[in-house]
């Protein structure tokens, strides 16, 4: 559009406010819109699986469960969340964690294609243009901080300022009106931007044959372009092999198995150890504080409900039938693990111990002191799954202190972070 | 000027038209559709509510890693990136000036780019920054930095072999027509 150096009263400043300053010659509308579709589908599916991750926590249970008290009518999707099936959880956080991951390339791409709007000249040309721009500084800020703050999360990098948990879900919410809104208004000239040219003929031109795009209202054609250096079959390829390079160092720590070795900058790459215990650990006893006092031989478990409380030790515990059930650990991380041999009480057999046979929650409280999953709800339907546990043993041996020993819930498709380890007291409640 | 006065002096106005006429107006001024405006009331009213919560107790800080996540790309990777990208143009077209026929520009940009965005993502874990980690997952070897190396030294060297190639191929095509062409082809690998 405006090639000139001057549009109406204020003279443009100097440098990238300059129409010639921007002078990449495959910048332009098509390409703009192939990453910005790619971010539509690849953002919507991060977006559901973030909500669905939110209502894995079984929020509206309790405020134990609940990282983000104030989410008002934010909440208003949340369901019980199933045990059926027993991957759900981890199927869900393997496919968010790492669909992030693999997204930043395009996200980048996407910034890059986009930069001459940043420089607009005149800054804001009505009213309409300027609230525009400030729902685009919510869009890229939005989309900066989720994957910031994501990023860094599952890292254990935590500079951010407060909890994951209220940032993540916070902010994901002001990415998504701005995110939405930005669809529904570009959505349109997305689609004639694809139209404009054919993928096939794009994939057929080499850069010495790449030619500008024609001059487009949004100034994103450059007004001088300079000669092809890449394609844009090339600059597609390089935004795709950013992907599949990250997919390639990360996706192991989902997939578990042999792949787990290929996750070679994820961090949960490698089992911490071998034997029926080497299995990845979230948090070793030592880092949250638990003492071998904790859970020697004075241990108890302590059990309440409308019957008379009651106290166990674990040999007590040990000597009650005995289940198994074959279950992952998934965490929130997006790392998890193949399907390990649990076996111990069923939640189900407490409840009824307790005098709570129909109980439409229990109350798990760890010997762990303070920090926010030392206490957790548990759903009816979690309960009455013949697979939860309250496990004493995993793959033919006693839990390692770091996998909850004396005794630990296992549940299907549920948060790594509500299996509480090292538990020491139920409440079932009707 | 009061409203009584206005609606007298234009008596035969339909109110629907004079409701057509105050909206075009406000339009004119507004400088978009009415779902515009209704679409952005929507996005700022939702961002709203998220961000009341989002930023209660820590609004410095939370806004200031919000906008500098606006910024970061736009403001400092990217300048970063361009600029080494023409150092490196004008660097490599000062020592051959043949990059119109292999690109040599390319082989240079792809290893980069591609290892920067591996850093990029898992600096923390490359730079061995997370102090939680090891005591958390009980994870003691640090191996990610070795890692990264060695994946951008393998990307570069097939890079580098893929552009050998390349160059090969080139000679043997153009042999023909003359011999300054492999010589100049031989200085553009350094």
């Amino acid at each position: 559009m405006a090639t000139g150096d001057h549009d109406g009263a204020t003279p443009r400043p100097p440098g990238p406010f300059r129409a010639g300053f921007w002078r990449s010659p495959i910048r332009g509308p098509w390409l703009t819109a192939v990453f910005g579709l790619v971010l539509l589908v690849g953002i919507t599916v991060l977006f559901v699986t973030g909500l669905l991750s939110y209502a894995a926590y079984n929020p509206r249970l309790g405020a134990v469960n609940d990282q983000t008290p104030g989410k008002g009518w934010l909440g208003f999707y949340l369901f019980t969340w199933p045990t059926h099936p027993s991957w759900l959880y981890r199927l869900n956080q393997g496919v968010h964690v790492t669909l992030g991951v693999v997204l930043v390339p395009v996200l980048l791409a996407k910034l890059w294609s986009a930069i001459p709007k940043l420089f607009e000249w005149p800054p804001t040309r009505s009213p309409a243009h300027a609230v525009e721009r400030l729902s685009l500084l919510l869009l890229v800020g939005g989309a900066g901080f989720e994957f910031a703050t994501g990023i860094l999360n599952i890292q254990l990098h935590y500079v951010f300022p407060g909890s994951f948990y209220t940032l993540h879900f916070y902010g994901a919410w002001v990415f998504i009106a701005a995110f939405a809104v930005h669809v529904g208004l570009r959505i349109g000239r997305l689609r004639r931007a694809l139209r404009s040219r054919r993928p096939e003929s794009v994939l057929r031109t080499d850069t010495a044959r790449t030619r500008p795009e024609p001059a487009d209202p949004d100034g994103l054609v450059a007004a001088s372009p300079a000669a092809p250096t890449m394609s844009r079959r090339g600059a597609l390829a390089l935004t795709g092999a950013g992907s599949l390079v990250l997919l390639a160092v990360t996706a192991g720590q989902s997939i578990g198995g042999p792949w787990r070795r290929t996750a070679l900058l994820a961090p949960h790459d490698r089992d911490p150890g071998t034997g029926p215990n080497g299995f990845q650990v979230n948090k070793s006893a030592a880092a949250v504080g638990i003492t071998a006092a904790d859970i020697g031989p004075a241990w108890r478990l302590t059990l309440h409900g409308p019957a008379e409380v009651s106290t166990f030790t674990r040999e007590q515990l040990a000597a009650m039938p005995q289940h198994a059930a074959a279950l992952p650990i998934a965490c929130v991380e997006g790392w998890s693990t193949d399907d390990q041999h649990w076996s111990g009480l069923r939640l189900a057999d407490l409840a009824a111990l307790a005098g709570a046979p129909d109980a439409g929650s229990v109350l798990v409280e760890s010997v762990e002191r303070g920090g926010p999953f030392g206490t957790v709800l548990l759903a009816g339907n979690q309960i009455r799954d013949p697979r939860s546990l309250l496990a004493l043993h995993v793959n033919g041996a006693d839990l390692s202190p770091d996998h909850g020993y004396p005794a630990r819930i296992i549940v299907p498709a549920n948060p790594g972070v509500n299996n509480t380890k090292w538990v020491a007291r139920l409440t079932f409640r009707t | 000027m009061n409203l009584p006065a206005l609606l007298r002096r234009r008596p035969r106005l339909h109110p629907v038209q004079r409701v057509r006429q105050l909206t075009s107006r406000l339009l004119r001024w507004y400088g978009a559709h009415p779902l515009h405006l209704l679409a952005m009331a929507c996005c700022f009213a939702l961002a709203g509510y998220a961000a009341v919560e989002l930023l209660t107790g820590r609004t410095l800080a939370v806004a200031l890693w919000f906008i500098g996540a606006a910024l970061l790309h736009d403001l400092v990777l990217l300048p970063v990136y361009a600029g080494a990208d023409l150092g490196a143009q004008a660097l490599l077209s000062e020592q051959g000036g043949r990059t119109r026929t292999v690109p040599v520009i390319n082989h240079l940009r792809v290893p980069t780019a591609l290892s920067g965005l591996l850093l990029l993502v898992w600096f923390p874990l490359i730079l061995n920054l997370s102090k939680p980690y090891t005591g958390d997952t009980t994870l003691n070897e640090h191996p990610y930095l070795g890692r990264w190396l060695l994946i951008t030294a393998a990307l570069y060297a097939a890079s580098l072999v893929l552009l050998a190639l390349r160059l090969l191929r080139h000679r043997r095509r153009s042999r023909p027509a003359g011999p300054r062409v492999p010589g100049s082809a031989g200085r553009t690998r350094t």
